[in-house]
């Protein structure tokens, strides 16, 4: 069974959404849809106060090469352009909309009939995801229309597939692949066009028997795909360690997957490709999973992007009395929000609530050299120095020792028997030393 | 065995002759020659080190001055003015002048006017929480209150009020180096110009939000109205970002400001009571 | 919703890992040892353990609460970690006394001085054992030789332990093979039945906690693997090279507290390396180390002072040899 070599943990899975299909989710009322959903320079918006729009029309505009456009996801009238208070905790602007009816831009394919013939060139596709709007919903949210840009002097020989959703508790990859695999391989096949690859390796963890079986027997409709199962290990859906399991390459240090010869895409985003590609439709609705022990019937829900998180918790049963702490992702590397009216934006895979028990960090205690947060860093770094090295204010050490490789999936955290609070301040050491390096750079 | 004691002290005292011959040939050969000014004009600084001169320590700095054509930029604000008349003495230049500071937090947004609309639970570091989220409030450019600025300053001149969640400055221990304002993840803490008196009158809010959501967020925050530049007769107060801000350089105290203010956002330090308030005071407790 | 929400960077999620259950797991791991050296030294054992254990306790307590004045940390088990190691490394019929100003350096000296846990270079139980040797060398170089549950712990019947025999009988100029007839065989030393300090008669019992620690995740293979590796490759070649002046591996194995060593002391984690490439390297260093104070040094036993010199380079090996890193460029020549 194919894995990454180093490091790795395993939370327990708690998917206890697995088997609960995805359900449209209506919204009514009004919609928040912020204009920065994705990395990169914000949208500016084209709409003003009072103007009439359809689901799927464009309402902010990206700018430059990185960046996204961003769509209305409900028909209606504009109320006004203000700003929110998103999952950052920090307020940005957005587009509010009253909600009026459903209407959508009539260019859009509505119908359920899935569309395998496409004669798109590479150029067009890209075009087409830049149009659309389409980022990565892996949870990143990079513009796709850049990753399929391969910069003169590099190449590509291969497309990665994530299908593995290493995160516990979240289940909407799980059931899209379960749900709609074949416009999954579709948009694979046109993912695979853009980049020029005729092969394609799709990667799903065993925790997933069910998709994994699904996706290997439609697979062999398709030419160049191929499924593998991958053993459960978190973070198994990491860019680097899920290249490496699947291909055996190990990106280096600083680079990225294009410099081994690979582009990785979620499933979701495969899935959104298929749809802008094939249907007309930009990026305005996605599978979240809402989740929590405590609540009454979680599930997966199609959730129109702008809709506030309250709306999502109220379908699946409302919110505990107990409640903690609502995170917008996974337990491991999602964002805490200090309120339930946080939109939903493109990149949300799901809403995790959890109770006060839940939710609390247990008293730091010294370190016991234990090296327990070493054995599980995928990145092979020694987060205990780091975090000693950053609270010691030794920056350029703490370069030396390659803190900006940390990818923050919490592992050393997670681990510590002293429940030290390493990435906290791995993460302190990592923005105080990019920073230092641009300074540097700009020198 | 009389003859060992007198030949040991022999030898021993010519091993230890030639050492110091060899010791004093390497150290002539791997002198680094240094200008003596160095040595004079680090005698005089406060031996400090906090690094407010912009520069590694007092050494560093000395070094500095004594390479610089003019002072033009060279301030040691610990020592002051008196510091550099000295040290413009040893070296033969013109001290510039120079304006005692004092560090000033921009922010009043106690509990009692900005209330808790979350809890933290992170690491008690203001970095840390602001690369996070904004904060237990509803205001992301207020202060924090984990004290980075307490931790940072070295001349024991603040602590954080429990109370209020807000740093307290000494007016008398502030060296104003400027430790403080580089820690503050917001940049919220000013060096502003110190007054006689230690009076000082400023806008204690940082928040530029629009009117609506600073208010909701907190009670004295700065919601961009523009009446104290209206009210200023001296063109101190800009309006900026929704945000008013007084240039220290420019007041002359004459105190209209804070009480034009509607949320109460300008405050007044170390003046005497206004006759208003004596009077209504006086009308309560007859 | 009558609460306010909490907001935490992430992971929110933890494992079930804390400092108390590892320690705990280490005690866990002791107890088959404890029990052989109960059952061959009887009354003595429990005293010496109990007072061990408890003198530790005590002295963190009043050393953090009196001198220090810190927040107390007994609760998380390490000072009853020391304690038991410490006992493990005496003779059953040491007096008290001794017990408890061993107690007060492992504590004091060898962990207090240097900030408490976490912060200590040298292993505490160690640096207390070595400094009893030195200074009580009688006490503690009479070994009890197993007999039964006496009533009496001081009164024990006391004689060599078999590398004591072996190594005085080649100072003497005998021979391996004579020897061999006076020190208990192979399979008596593995159950325990010999002389020797309380925890490192037993390789069966030990190697019993090994395998429950090794499961339990507490440590991992690579310290005692590379002790107990290195260590055999060195006597085997000795062995090799002249059977009748070097005893053969497995005798050397299964006596003194190489096996003790390896697994409960090598592998404390304050004072061993970080990293699986630096752990191996300092096992192997423990291993000939050992093999060269017992074979050509002045001791019968080396374990503890070679354990000692290689905490000694425990920080230049964390410093110097680094994890591998995930994409390290390759340079190119």
């Amino acid at each position: 069974m194919k894995t990454f070599p180093t490091g790795g943990v395993h939370p327990p899975e708690n998917k206890i959404t697995a088997n609960a299909p995805i359900r449209p989710l209506p919204v009514t009322g009004q919609v928040v849809i912020p204009v920065s959903q994705h990395i990169g320079a914000p949208a500016a918006p084209v709409v003003n106060k009072g103007d009439i729009v359809k689901a799927g029309q464009i309402i902010a505009a990206g700018k430059g090469f990185v960046t996204s456009n961003i769509h209305s996801s409900v028909s209606g009238k504009v109320n006004k352009i203000d700003n929110v208070t998103d999952i950052t905790g920090y307020r940005q602007t957005a587009v509010f909309i009253d909600i009026e009816g459903d209407e959508w831009v009539d260019t859009i394919d509505r119908s359920d009939t899935i569309v395998q013939e496409f004669n798109h060139t590479p150029e067009e596709i890209i075009k087409k995801c830049l149009d659309s709007g389409i980022v990565g919903l892996g949870g990143a949210t990079f513009p796709s229309h850049v990753k399929l840009t391969v910069p003169t002097g590099k190449k590509c020989d291969i497309l990665i597939i994530n299908g593995v959703e290493c995160e516990p508790y979240l289940t909407a990859d799980h059931r899209l692949m379960l749900e709609r695999g074949e416009e999954i391989l579709i948009g694979i096949t046109i993912l695979m066009r853009a980049l020029n690859v005729d092969k394609a390796f799709v990667g799903i963890e065993n925790n997933k028997p069910d998709a994994l079986a699904h996706m290997t027997r439609l697979a062999t409709g398709f030419k160049g795909i191929a499924v593998h199962g991958l053993k459960v290990k978190y973070p198994q859906g990491a860019e680097k360690q899920l290249i490496k399991a699947l291909i055996k390459r190990e990106v280096p240090s600083g680079r990225l997957p294009l410099d081994v010869g690979t582009v990785v895409h979620n499933v979701g985003t495969a899935f959104a490709v298929y749809e802008a590609v094939q249907k007309n439709k930009p990026l305005i609705e996605r599978v979240v999973t809402v989740t929590g022990k405590f609540l009454k019937s979680p599930g997966n829900f199609l959730v129109r992007t702008g809709t506030p998180v309250s709306r999502l918790i109220e379908a699946a049963g409302g919110l505990p009395e107990d409640t903690g702490k609502i995170v917008a992702g996974g337990p491991m590397m999602g964002k805490a929000v200090s309120s339930p009216e946080v939109p939903v934006v493109k990149g949300m895979s799901g809403i995790l609530v959890l109770s006060q028990d839940e939710a609390g960090r247990k008293e730091k205690e010294p370190c016991i050299r234990c090296a327990k947060c070493v054995a599980v860093c995928p990145l092979g770094l020694e987060p205990y120095l780091l975090m000693t090295l950053t609270e010691l204010k030794l920056f350029e050490k703490a370069e030396a020792e390659k803190i900006t490789d940390c990818m923050e999936c919490g592992s050393c955290s997670y681990t510590c028997p002293a429940s030290r609070p390493l990435l906290d301040y791995i993460r302190l050491g990592k923005t105080t030393v990019l920073k230092m390096a641009r300074e540097r750079n700009l020198k | 065995m009389n003859s060992v004691i007198p030949l040991t002290i022999l030898i021993l005292s010519a091993i230890a002759c030639l050492a110091a011959v060899i010791l004093w040939f390497i150290a002539q050969k791997f002198k680094v020659f240094e200008d003596p000014r160095i040595d004079e004009v680090q005698e005089i600084l406060p031996a400090a080190n906090c690094g407010g001169c912009g520069f590694a320590g007092c050494r560093n700095f000395a070094e500095a001055l004594v390479k610089a054509d003019t002072f033009d930029g060279l301030v040691c604000p610990v020592g002051g003015a008196s510091v550099m008349e000295d040290a413009a003495r040893i070296l033969g230049k013109e001290a510039p002048e120079i304006e005692p500071l004092v560090a000033v937090l921009l922010c009043n947004g106690t509990p009692e006017y900005c209330p808790q609309t979350s809890v933290y639970g992170g690491v008690a570091n203001c970095r840390i929480a602001h690369n996070l989220y904004a904060g237990v409030t509803d205001c992301s450019y207020g202060c924090l209150g984990y004290g980075d600025c307490v931790t940072e300053c070295k001349f024991d001149a603040m602590y954080m009020d429990p109370a209020t969640g807000l740093p307290v400055i000494s007016d008398e221990k502030c060296v104003a180096c400027g430790a403080c304002v580089k820690a503050c993840p917001r940049n919220i803490i000013e060096l502003r110009k110190k007054a006689k008196k230690d009076r000082k009158i400023y806008v204690a809010c940082s928040n530029c939000d629009k009117g609506g959501p600073a208010r909701r967020a907190c009670k004295v925050a700065c919601i961009g109205c523009g009446k104290c530049v209206k009210v200023c007769q001296f063109d101190a107060i800009t309006l900026e970002n929704n945000l008013a801000y007084i240039d220290a350089a420019k007041c002359t105290f004459c105190r209209k400001c804070p009480i034009e203010c509607p949320t109460n956002c300008i405050l007044e330090i170390n003046f005497p009571p206004r006759k208003q308030k004596i009077e209504a005071e006086a009308a309560l407790n007859p | 919703m009558s609460n306010l929400l909490t907001v935490t960077p992430s992971p929110h999620a933890h494992g079930k890992e804390t400092t108390g259950k590892l320690m705990l797991g280490v005690v866990i791991a002791l107890v088959p040892a404890l029990i052989t050296s109960i059952y061959f030294f009887g009354l003595g054992a429990i005293i010496v353990t109990l007072t061990a254990i408890l003198s530790c306790v005590i002295f963190e307590y009043l050393i953090q609460r009196f001198i220090l004045k810190k927040p107390l940390s007994i609760n998380d088990g390490s000072a009853v970690v020391t304690g038991l190691l410490l006992a493990f490394n005496l003779p059953s019929n040491i007096p008290l006394f001794i017990i408890i100003l061993g107690s007060l350096v492992s504590i004091g000296v060898a962990k207090m001085t240097f900030g408490g846990l976490g912060n200590n270079p040298f292993n505490p139980a160690l640096v207390g054992r070595v400094f009893l040797l030195i200074s009580f060398p009688v006490q503690m170089t009479t070994w009890p030789i197993p007999s039964g549950f006496n009533t009496s712990y001081t009164d024990a019947v006391t004689g060599a332990t078999p590398l004591g025999i072996i190594k005085g009988g080649l100072k003497g100029g005998e021979e391996i093979s004579v020897l061999m007839d006076q020190v208990p065989s192979h399979m008596q030393l593995f159950y325990g039945y010999m002389g020797g300090s309380m925890g490192e008669i037993a390789a069966a019992a030990l190697l019993i906690g090994f395998a429950y620690m090794l499961i339990r995740k507490i440590i991992t293979w690579h310290i005692p693997v590379s002790v107990i590796g290195s260590f055999a490759i060195f006597t085997a070649i000795l062995w090799l090279v002249n059977p009748e002046k070097n005893a053969d591996p497995l005798f050397h194995l299964l006596t003194g507290g190489l096996l003790l060593g390896a697994i409960y002391m090598a592998t404390d984690y304050v004072t061993s390396p970080m990293n699986p490439k630096a752990m191996i390297i300092y096992g192997c260093g423990i291993g000939i180390i050992t093999v060269i104070i017992r074979v050509f040094g002045a001791y019968p036993e080396g374990v503890s002072f070679a354990i000692l010199i290689m905490n000694a380079f425990v920080p230049l090996m964390n410093t110097y040899i680094k994890p591998k890193r995930f994409g390290e460029e390759v340079k190119n020549g």
